[in-house]
């Protein structure tokens, strides 16, 4: 293996239910429920699908996703925008956490 | 850079007709539509272009083939006549084809890229088509003007406004009887999203940005042969996208395969199951010509398949009709 992340290692998601089968029915039980048709679009889930794989810098997700949206009518205008939200949500709230680190500083200093 | 090839090499995909359990399936059924295309002669060079037609192209449907149709259409008991390119408009033969046409098919239909309707010596065009009742099948790949000049070309979606708005103003698309359905091809080696979401979001955005109305949206997926087949090959996406059709298969789409109920005709008079066979230059075995169609009965058929027809079949089928399944 010369890198961690192997694009072939996607098609493998469903050894993860080789030794806790139970498990894995139940995850994908709920993750076929959680995008389906609901109060949301399947298609709005995707997208949020999509911010939340790059916030969380999921390449396998980042992937799935992407295509996922373009094979529901989204275009890269509506994906861009989708991750700035994701981008804006991370920049946020590590900008907000910047109030303990004053917090911190006005405790201290003299 | 030949599809057929690409396809052969993929060999841990199977052969279509394994996957199609009911082999009547395989057969073809009633005659309904006469698939008409009348050459790759094109004003436009569309990326997803499964024809490779374009403004050199030099195949061109002579009159005798289109009379041919003709007798073959009423001989065989067609319903439909769909006119099909290239620009199907810059066949110098077209008008009277058009005018011979409806005098014996009320289901007369014409696939424009609309904007050959702008161009010198075709304007008048909306009028002879209103004129004649002939349903417009037009190709829009977007409703939003960046997607679909990606598709087409620069300028072309701003073209297709002006032309869509000439043909509501003569009732298309309206309440007159006059059909206007418009295709969605995706922008790439993706599906295309579930039909009825997509004509819904085509006519809100065309609708409150363009004051335009029109019937129905086919969205259609594109075929992995001829230039969008090229494109594959090119950047290596032949084997992901031909998974995905495989993976996608849908036996409920299968029964709904539009070559069971056509007739596919080349520009030459070769004929064929479907326009996608005569792109990948397969066409129906033991008949030579259109030519040689009249006169004879119409006895089903083992339809010809190759892997490109995983595109009809995946998800929520294709045809150009639109979804099938």
């Amino acid at each position: 293996m010369n890198t961690y992340y192997n694009p072939e290692d996607l098609a493998k998601f469903g050894t993860m239910g080789e030794e806790a089968p139970k498990l894995w029915e139940n995850f994908m039980q709920y993750y076929g429920a959680v995008f389906a048709e609901g109060a949301l679009t399947a298609r709005e889930k995707s997208l949020i699908a999509l911010a939340v794989a790059t916030a969380v810098q999921c390449p396998y997700c980042i992937d799935s996703y992407t295509q996922d949206c373009l094979s529901k009518g989204v275009d890269e205008e509506q994906m861009t925008e989708a991750v700035h939200v994701a981008a804006a949500i991370k920049g946020g709230a590590a900008l907000v956490h910047g109030v303990q680190m004053k917090n911190i500083v006005k405790k201290l200093e003299l | 850079m030949d599809a057929r090839e690409e396809f052969k090499k993929l060999t841990q995909i199977p052969e279509f007709e394994e996957c199609v359990e009911d082999k009547e399936l395989l057969m073809t059924d009633r005659m309904s539509v006469l698939q008409i295309n009348v050459g790759r002669l094109c004003n436009l060079a569309c990326k997803h272009c499964h024809m490779e037609a374009g403004p050199n192209r030099t195949e061109v449907m002579e009159k005798d083939v289109l009379e041919s149709c003709l007798k073959l259409y009423q001989e065989w008991r067609f319903d439909t006549i769909d006119i099909t390119g290239g620009a199907p408009e810059m066949n110098p033969h077209f008008r009277w084809f058009v005018e011979e046409a409806v005098k014996i098919c009320r289901n007369v239909m014409v696939r424009s890229n609309l904007t050959i309707m702008l161009e010198e010596g075709y304007e008048d065009l909306p009028e002879f088509l209103a004129a004649n009742k002939v349903t417009v099948i037009c190709s829009l790949p977007h409703y939003k003007a960046r997607n679909s000049n990606k598709q087409r070309g620069e300028g072309t979606f701003e073209k297709s406004v002006k032309v869509l708005q000439k043909l509501n103003a003569l009732g298309y698309g309206k309440e007159s009887g006059l059909t206007l359905n418009m295709v969605f091809n995706p922008g790439g080696a993706f599906f295309p999203p579930e039909q009825s979401a997509m004509e819904k979001e085509y006519k809100e955005h065309l609708g409150s940005e363009y004051g335009i109305v029109f019937n129905n949206l086919f969205t259609i997926t594109n075929n992995p042969i001829g230039r969008f087949g090229a494109f594959l090959i090119r950047t290596g996406n032949m084997e992901g996208y031909l998974t995905k059709l495989y993976e996608a298969f849908n036996p409920g789409a299968a029964a709904g395969m539009m070559c069971r109920s056509q007739l596919s005709v080349g520009w030459d008079g070769r004929v064929y199951d479907c326009d996608f066979n005569q792109a990948a230059d397969m066409p129906i075995e033991g008949v030579g010509s259109i030519k040689d169609l009249p006169g004879t009965s119409y006895k089903k058929r083992r339809i010809c398949f190759n892997k490109h027809c995983y595109a009809c079949t995946a998800g929520q089928g294709s045809s150009c009709g639109g979804s099938t399944a």
